[in-house]
């Protein structure tokens, strides 16, 4: 699939001064109404007419891949199709205006959105609470960290400085324990690719603050002694945090909190179609077992019956009959992690996504994610290696290795080529345990056909790379631009246009 | 194969090492820059900073990795190269000389017996 | 339901795989089996997915209220050019744009963005965006304890409380101390004993913002931030209001090295508080220091020039423990409806925006303060859209009253500042009608003003 190729001026270098659209009213001179000295003298930004505007952002978007026109096999990233409906309930005019100074009362509505999502989500993931706060999946794990530490601290336990981290874990996992002054402990995976709770048992001690996990891993497969694992962390006096990038692959079948894990997080543009925007907004709610509740970040809603006593429903139910309220008032709590109380217009969009689904809907989301994944497994296993070759979730990783070898061609190569044939390339180079690896996760929204021609043109694009590799190493050749100087971009750093120098 | 000139010591971490009485230049072998690929920046220790050999006194960032430098002799900073501010390429360029890192003043001279002949560093990266 | 597979689908899969059924496929250990049902919601079509979203709708009353809301999220007008633009497939469901090649739209859409923050701040460069302007000043606080290696910051109590306490959220992590400069008589902050605090060399920052929470203008006056830098000590500058940066003197020429603030202002709506989207701009001299991502201009192997991701060595998923954040996503899709709002204003039409809330904000203040009883609280300090307004008795009451009118006063200054519970913050933006205001007059006007002891 060609992406166009036209040439598209910065927006700085068309535009002529006075050209401007007519949105207000005009208003009066700026040094009318304030002192001369506290004003800017000029204001270097240019004026373009809408049609200019419409023009200019319009074709840089058909120079841009989405999951609206192509598959996305990204591993890790769970690239499933964005409803609409979550961005027409998203736009609804008092959801989208509400002021997060309303008092609670004028409210109400939004507050039950979130409620109603969080409760939905603790039932859903076996946690106690979520907060629904965090800004991001790496954001909520520095709120997870901010809470274990502030927890060790109250129980008299402020040594308790280490994270211990799969080799395979996502690259946030360790700068987040950085952020947190902790120390990273990375502990060698087992030749199946899994933790050994063995291997656990000889790292943890008394300084042993948080293993952090997630089930499945990074290479797809599913931890089978997780609650082993998580019995030798408890022993030792540690809390274990479920890294939840991963949760696409086990809704309604198992949970977290019952494989023992005390912290977790989500990616709500993961699992529950917030489109990702070109690389976010994202939402990421921190979830906590009851020991940990009272550490949350601020502020928490509180839901109450009719009678004004705190509702204490263990998951989602019925709001129309609730008040709702939020909750400053938490001595323990690590402080708020962002100006206001959330990533509210995400909130509406995935409990927009969960009604849609309910139990049986997110269970079989979850059944055909693995499905899909093991499918392309099973249809490429005998053109490239797959390390580990077995059932896998929703995700699996396979290794150019042996082709680089043969062939020159890597697994950057290979997502090139896929480029050009109109596919977004899988996730490659990660994890890093797996050489030349290439990461593949179609999810569940993907069709049969879809996976069939992906497997056919990544067949193709192998075959091509034995026999003819030259041509998968220019690749791509289909799209707006080829492989780009990235030398050129780090050494001579040009990160912004400038104004030429008057006169 | 890597060059490896006769004449410097080597550490295990990729980093030569060129006497001259007490001083010792530091930078980072052929095979180091080729691993890393295109250098785009080089974060140097400050001059008068004080190193304790092998810790980590800076990095080095190509474009899709980043590396520790960890000194092979402790002791004082006396001279950085300002020049790979501007042209980080000439550590791949020209490694053992205008690619040079910095120069340290040993604590004590002794430690230079830590690190590897260029026949033993030819071993390392033959076997790696 | 968003699965497309028919049951003959599913049944070839299994084939190919080599498993008898989907239950067989995904079992998991007896462990760590689901033992009962997970309560959630039940599964509804879409036709009742907008009815339960209409009545979630219909009980968020706050949009029948004439607001006086502001304090670090801002209505504005977004002309629907932005939405029509954001809102395409290509924009919306796209993801980070590591395979530059098929993301040349969205990455030039970003240097675009990171140009415009460089432009309205006077900075060197900006970074594609982080999550909001609390977590920007956190950040922008971390780049300067990495380029001083002090572990403290010295921040005036005019900033936003919220970005204050996300501060401290972030240093009780990072074990740094945080000290505030007073705010004087002015509502300004007080200065006074910068001098003394610098001299001692303990703090790798000062942060003030401007317009601060009061909506003062609190730029450092002229000589200030030569003072500072005396001592090697950084000087960040806040912006909560972006609106403000088309009318007031660029952070830049105040002599901020580091400005973090909230763009939420272009293009974005309020929603509740989020998404918004913070951006973070610096001098050249601290570029390797600045999280995020950060898109930069080079070309292909054919000489064309084309935008990549850059400088990615300093990101979390190569530096790892290493990394000076641990930040993955930034705001791209809002970054995008600001950069898109700033291109369809102009400077014409930013211009006359921010005009037009001195403006409106500067007549609220003169009609509410000719009111016997209220006043403005820090009068004769310019303001940009925000004023603070003393008013007879306990604000919170007042806001009472006004609620039942059907008008949200602004914000109750006493929730931050004990001494201040007299006080509403009240913001007036180009949306703010003179008949507003007038209703707002009224309202008050109609309030008993009990003789205070001190006026």
């Amino acid at each position: 699939m060609p992406l166009p190729a036209f040439d598209t001026p910065l927006i700085f270098e068309t535009g002529q001064d006075g050209r401007a659209n007519c949105y207000l009213p005009s208003g009066p001179a700026l040094d009318t109404l304030l002192p001369k000295h506290a004003l800017r003298d000029e204001l270097p930004l240019p004026d373009n007419s809408e049609l200019d505007v419409v023009r200019h952002f319009t074709r840089l978007s058909q120079k841009s891949f989405g999951i609206d026109t192509v598959f996305y096999p990204l591993g890790s990233c769970t690239m499933k199709y964005n409803p609409r409906i979550n961005d027409a309930m998203a736009n609804i005019p008092a959801l989208r205006d509400v002021h997060p100074f309303a008092p609670d009362h004028a409210a109400q509505g939004a507050l039950a959105v979130m409620w109603e999502l969080e409760r939905a989500l603790a039932s859903l993931f076996g946690m106690a609470a979520f907060s629904l706060n965090p800004a991001a999946g790496a954001h909520a794990e520095l709120a997870a960290l901010l809470i274990a530490k502030a927890y060790f601290k109250k129980k008299g336990e402020p040594q308790r400085n280490v994270v211990i981290v799969p080799d395979t874990a996502h690259g946030t996992n360790p700068a987040s324990a950085a952020m947190v002054g902790f120390k990273v402990l990375s502990l060698k995976s087992d030749a199946q690719g899994r933790v050994d709770p063995d291997e656990m048992r000889n790292v943890v001690g008394p300084d042993t603050a948080v293993c952090m996990m997630t089930n499945p891993n990074t290479l797809g497969l599913f931890e089978p002694r997780i609650h082993e694992v998580s019995d030798v962390v408890h022993e030792a006096g540690g809390l274990m945090y479920y890294d939840g990038a991963n949760a696409n692959a086990l809704m309604g079948n198992t949970r977290p909190g019952d494989m023992g894990f005390d912290l977790m997080h989500l990616n709500l543009h993961k699992t529950f179609t917030i489109p990702h925007g070109g690389g976010g907004a994202g939402a990421g709610p921190v979830g906590v077992a009851a020991h940990l509740i009272d550490f949350l970040p601020t502020p928490v809603v509180r839901a109450f019956d009719a009678d004004g006593n705190a509702n204490d429903a263990t998951g989602w139910r019925e709001t129309a009959d609730l008040t709702f309220a939020l909750d400053f008032d938490r001595p323990d709590s690590i402080g708020p992690m962002r100006s206001f109380w959330s990533n509210f217009a995400h909130m509406v969009r995935a409990l927009a996504y969960t009604y849609a689904n309910g139990a049986d809907g997110l269970t079989t989301v979850s059944k055909l994610a693995v499905l899909n994944a093991n499918y392309i497994r099973a249809s490429i296993r005998d053109v490239i290696d797959i390390p580990y070759d077995e059932i896998n979730r929703h995700e699996f990783v396979a290794s150019a290795q042996s082709l680089k070898r043969e062939t020159g061609v890597r697994a950057l190569d290979l997502g090139k080529a896929l480029l050009d044939r109109g596919y977004h390339a899988p996730t490659v180079y990660f994890p890093l345990i797996v050489p030349e690896c290439l990461m593949i996760e179609p999810t569940e929204t993907e069709s049969k056909e879809t996976l069939d021609a992906f497997i056919a043109d990544f067949r193709d694009i192998v075959a091509t790379a034995k026999s003819d590799p030259e041509k998968v190493l220019e690749t791509p050749v289909n799209t707006a631009v080829g492989r780009i100087d990235e030398t050129r971009a780090a050494r001579q750093p040009d990160l912004r246009w400038h104004p030429p120098a008057a006169g | 194969m890597a060059n490896v000139p006769a004449g410097l010591l080597y550490s295990k971490e990729h980093e030569w090492v060129k006497l001259d009485g007490d001083v010792a230049t530091v930078g980072i072998t052929d095979y180091a820059q080729a691993s890393l690929g295109d250098i785009v920046y080089v974060e140097l220790p400050r001059v008068g900073a004080g190193l304790t050999q092998f810790g980590s006194i800076g990095v080095v960032e190509s474009v899709k990795a980043v590396s520790d430098i960890f000194t092979p002799v402790g002791g004082e900073v006396v001279g950085i190269n300002d020049g790979l501010e501007n042209d980080p390429a000439a550590v791949n360029r020209d490694p053992y000389g205008d690619g040079w890192f910095y120069k340290v003043k040993l604590g004590d001279v002794s430690q230079t017996g830590d690190l590897l002949t260029p026949e033993q560093y030819e071993q390392l990266i033959a076997s790696a | 339901m968003y699965t497309p597979h028919t049951s003959r689908d599913i049944e070839a899969m299994l084939r190919v795989i080599g498993v008898g059924s989907l239950d067989d496929l995904v079992r998991v250990p007896d462990a760590v089996a689901l033992r009962h049902p997970v309560e959630v919601t039940p599964q509804l079509s879409e036709i009742e997915i907008a009815d339960r979203f209409a009545r979630h709708a219909a009980r968020t009353t706050a949009g029948g209220y004439t607001s006086f809301l502001g304090a670090g999220a801002y209505r504005h007008y977004v002309p629907p050019v932005v939405g029509a633009i954001a809102m395409r497939g290509e924009f919306l469901t796209s993801y980070t744009p590591y395979q530059a090649e098929v993301s040349q739209g969205y990455l030039q859409a970003i240097y675009e963005w990171q140009t415009y923050i460089a432009l309205l701040t006077g900075l060197d460069v900006a970074n594609a965006s982080v999550y909001d302007g609390a977590t920007a000043l956190a950040e922008g606080v971390i780049m300067a304890v990495n380029a001083t290696g002090r572990k403290g910051v010295l921040v005036s109590s005019a900033v936003h409380p919220n970005y204050r306490a996300v501060l401290r959220t972030y240093a009780e992590g990072l074990e740094l101390a945080v000290d505030e400069l007073p705010y004087g008589a002015d509502g300004r902050t007080d200065l006074s004993s910068l001098e003394a605090a610098l001299a001692d060399q303990r703090y790798a920052a000062v942060v003030v913002q401007s317009p601060n929470f009061f909506g003062a203008v609190d730029a450092l006056p002229a000589g200030v931030a030569d003072t500072i830098k005396a001592t090697k000590t950084v000087v960040i500058g806040v912006v909560a209001e972006a609106m403000s940066l088309a009318a007031l003197a660029a952070p830049a020429s105040w002599g901020v090295e580091i400005c973090v603030g909230e763009a939420q202002s272009f293009g974005n709506a309020i929603a509740y508080g989020g998404p918004h989207v913070g951006f973070i701009a610096a001098t050249t001299a601290h570029l390797r220091r600045i999280p995020g991502r950060l898109v930069g201009k080079s070309v292909d192997s054919a000489g064309k020039p084309a935008y990549v991701l850059t400088l990615q060595a300093r990101e979390q998923h190569i530096r790892r423990e290493k990394a000076t954040s641990n930040i993955c996503t930034n705001q791209a899709h809002c970054a995008l409806c600001a950069t898109v709002y700033l291109a369809a204003m102009g400077k014409t039409g930013l211009r006359d925006c921010a005009a037009l809330n001195v403006a409106r904000s500067n007549e609220l203040r003169d009609k509410v303060a000719a009111l016997p009883g209220f006043a403005a609280r820090f009068a004769g300090t310019p303001t940009f859209n925000e004023v603070v307004i003393r008013v007879p008795g306990r604000a919170a009451a007042v806001l009472a009253t006004l609620e039942e009118r059907q008008i949200l006063g602004g914000v109750d200054l006493g929730r931050f500042y004990p001494e201040l519970e007299d006080c509403i913050l009240m913001t007036a933006t180009e949306l703010t009608s003179s008949a507003d205001v007038d209703r707002l007059v009224t309202a008050l006007s109609e309030i008993p003003v009990r003789a205070a002891a001190s006026v």
